[in-house]
């Protein structure tokens, strides 16, 4: 099992594009090494044998006729967004990223 | 009638007072409007109370009532609906600082349904953050206070609706119960939880958290009001693609059955993994107290094992986080919700990301991605989810040999009453414990109920949990009602009555 160091909690944390706070990272390495211990147990539980459950019923895919049906108010829609200009989403600068 | 003669009825005593003519649905819904403005500062279950469109809503029924319009069974009795649920038109924020300010443009179908049915909408109750904690002290908005004692939790994550049922600011919540959370808010605020079978009640609409074990149901004082209002909101969703197949009837009639306290060839299992060592012992007096009652009107009683059950609660904190970390992707600040820039450096689309994520999620929704993270990443794939996945067929497994000996299953629904707020705060695995009891019906997918059955030494209320195989959601409204019309009639009314009263303010 992987141990919580504080490079290793900011290196998931920068997968999952949340910045944390140097206290917040000393924190949460503390509390995941204990809850990863807790859980690290599933592994001892199932063996090769036991097929592995996704969901709790059969999926299948749902379909609906292709027809033109209305949508949601762009109006609306666009008014809970942070930035929205000429009836579009506005956001951040995207390419030209390191 | 009086206001407060109005807020201690039930829903299904609202609905035979409107139905008779006796009250309007306008002073039914504004009765429970200014019991939330006497009570609410204290309780604080409400993050968003909707006077006016309630009160339309309330006046249209009562105008189709004076038409002589045919009527649903609980139209005009008002409602409250977790604030994980999208409601066109009225904030919902999911108990999170990243969708503070959202307002859904369109409405979840089990609003939808709500709507349809006439049920005025109060508000929006508080709950953990995106429905991550047993005791909605993780909502960035400030916790939720237990009517029974302020200074306790009402059970997470919707202990929002809990309280407002519990604290009779509305006679029926709507919540969400993805490892206990409608089940384990009922036990200790003395109220009745439903988790319906997974994908019997659509959700669509429902800000996802764990799409593979999130279900909607009742949160209600008896099971008969549980029964109507599944009866609402459950049936076959074309708009969700884990809805099953079918109409929710059937269990209006089985609460009936239940209350002739007859329960003749029934045959009932406790859990033997479910009720050992955690449990408060006067918890567990409470369960064997309630078992035997159950003995007396017929059911007989037989110990099972479901031995993968000591299980759950990891796989559960595997699976979880790794559903969360998914879901939870889209709150980046792009289309909707809160935008935060970094503080300096470019202003690049991931940068705004991160800064955003880490402004507007709190501890414990970062706590769980990262863990979620870790869980799907390279290298411990297997390890952990995919043995958690494993587990999760090894519990189904369980379940479907215990149902091959009994009809219903029972257990405490939480290992403890009520604790004092912060008390757990700092000790995830110590607040995790609290679903031990109800996690494995959400990995398998089948329905639970809560019955309030008892006190503790404080007077605090206790739970009695009765799980049935996916789709025999009835049996729980049969099993749910013999129990508790037993214990009414041995308290001499409701456990709720006991609670104590609220102070009001002017």
């Amino acid at each position: 099992m992987s141990t919580f160091t504080t490079d290793e909690v900011a290196r998931l944390a920068n997968l999952a594009r949340i910045d944390l706070t140097p206290a917040e990272l000393e924190r949460y390495a503390g509390e995941l090494e204990v809850i990863a211990s807790a859980v690290a147990r599933v592994s001892e539980v199932a063996g090769d044998d036991v097929p592995a459950t996704s969901h709790p019923i059969p999926l299948t895919n749902v379909w609906r006729d292709d027809v033109a049906a209305p949508t949601l108010d762009r109006g609306e829609v666009l008014a809970s967004a942070p930035e929205a200009a000429d009836g579009k989403f506005a956001v951040p600068q995207i390419l030209g990223e390191e | 009638m009086s206001d407060a003669t109005l807020t201690r009825r039930t829903a299904a005593e609202l609905a035979a007072l409107l139905e008779g003519g006796e009250v309007s649905s306008v002073e039914v819904t504004q009765a429970h409007l200014d019991r939330i403005g006497a009570v609410d500062d204290a309780v604080h279950a409400f993050l968003h109370t909707d006077g006016a469109p309630a009160l339309a809503a309330a006046a249209a029924v009562d105008a189709a009532r004076a038409a002589g319009d045919d009527l649903p069974a609980l139209a005009g009795v008002p409602i409250a609906v977790k604030d994980v649920v999208v409601t066109r038109g009225q904030p919902t924020t999911a108990g999170s600082r990243i969708l503070a300010d959202w307002v859904p443009p369109y409405d979840a179908t089990l609003v939808t349904r709500l709507r349809a049915a006439g049920m005025p909408i109060l508000g929006k109750t508080n709950m953990d953050e995106f429905a991550m904690g047993s005791s909605t002290e993780h909502s960035a908005f400030g916790p939720t206070r237990n009517p029974w004692d302020l200074d306790r939790i009402p059970g997470g994550s919707g202990g929002g609706s809990a309280a407002a049922v519990a604290a009779y600011e509305a006679p029926l919540a709507i919540g969400t119960d993805t490892g206990g959370s409608i089940r384990q808010p009922a036990a200790v605020t003395g109220t009745v939880g439903v988790k319906p079978t997974y994908g019997s009640v659509s959700r669509y609409g429902l800000i996802a958290l764990a799409s593979s074990l999130d279900q909607a149901g009742p949160c209600t004082r008896t099971v008969l009001d549980a029964a109507l209002l599944h009866e609402v909101i459950g049936g076959h969703d074309p708009a969700d693609s884990t809805s099953l197949p079918g109409e929710a009837t059937g269990f209006v009639a089985a609460a009936h059955d239940g209350a002739r306290r007859d329960l003749t060839g029934l045959r009932v299992g406790v859990v033997r993994e479910l009720g050992g060592e955690g449990y408060q012992s006067e918890v567990r007096a409470a369960f064997d107290a309630s078992v035997e009652a159950l003995q007396r009107i017929g059911a007989e009683v037989v110990e099972v094992s479901c031995p993968s059950f000591d299980a759950a609660l990891a796989a559960y904190y595997l699976i979880l986080p790794a559903e969360a970390s998914s879901n939870l992707a889209k709150f980046d600040g792009m289309r909707y919700g809160l935008r935060v820039e970094p503080s300096d450096g470019p202003v690049t689309a991931e940068r705004v990301m991160a800064a955003t994520r880490g402004a507007g999620f709190g501890d414990e929704a970062k706590r769980r991605i990262i863990l979620g993270t870790y869980a799907l990443s390279a290298g411990y794939y297997d390890a952990y989810y995919g043995s958690a996945q494993k587990v999760r067929t090894l519990i189904q497994r369980d379940f479907a040999a215990a149902f091959a000996e009994v009809d219903v299953l029972v257990s405490p629904t939480a290992p403890t009453t009520a604790f004092r707020l912060g008390e757990k705060l700092d000790d995830p695995m110590a607040m995790y414990l609290n679903d031990v009891a109800t996690i494995p019906a959400n990995l398998a997918g089948i329905p639970g109920i809560s019955i309030p059955n008892g006190t503790d030494a404080a007077g605090l209320p206790t739970g009695f949990q009765i799980l049935a195989p996916a789709r025999e959601d009835a049996r729980l409204y049969r099993v749910g009602a013999a129990l508790e019309a037993l214990l009414v009639e041995s308290w001499g009314g409701h456990l709720l009555e006991r609670a104590p009263e609220l102070e009001v303010s002017a």
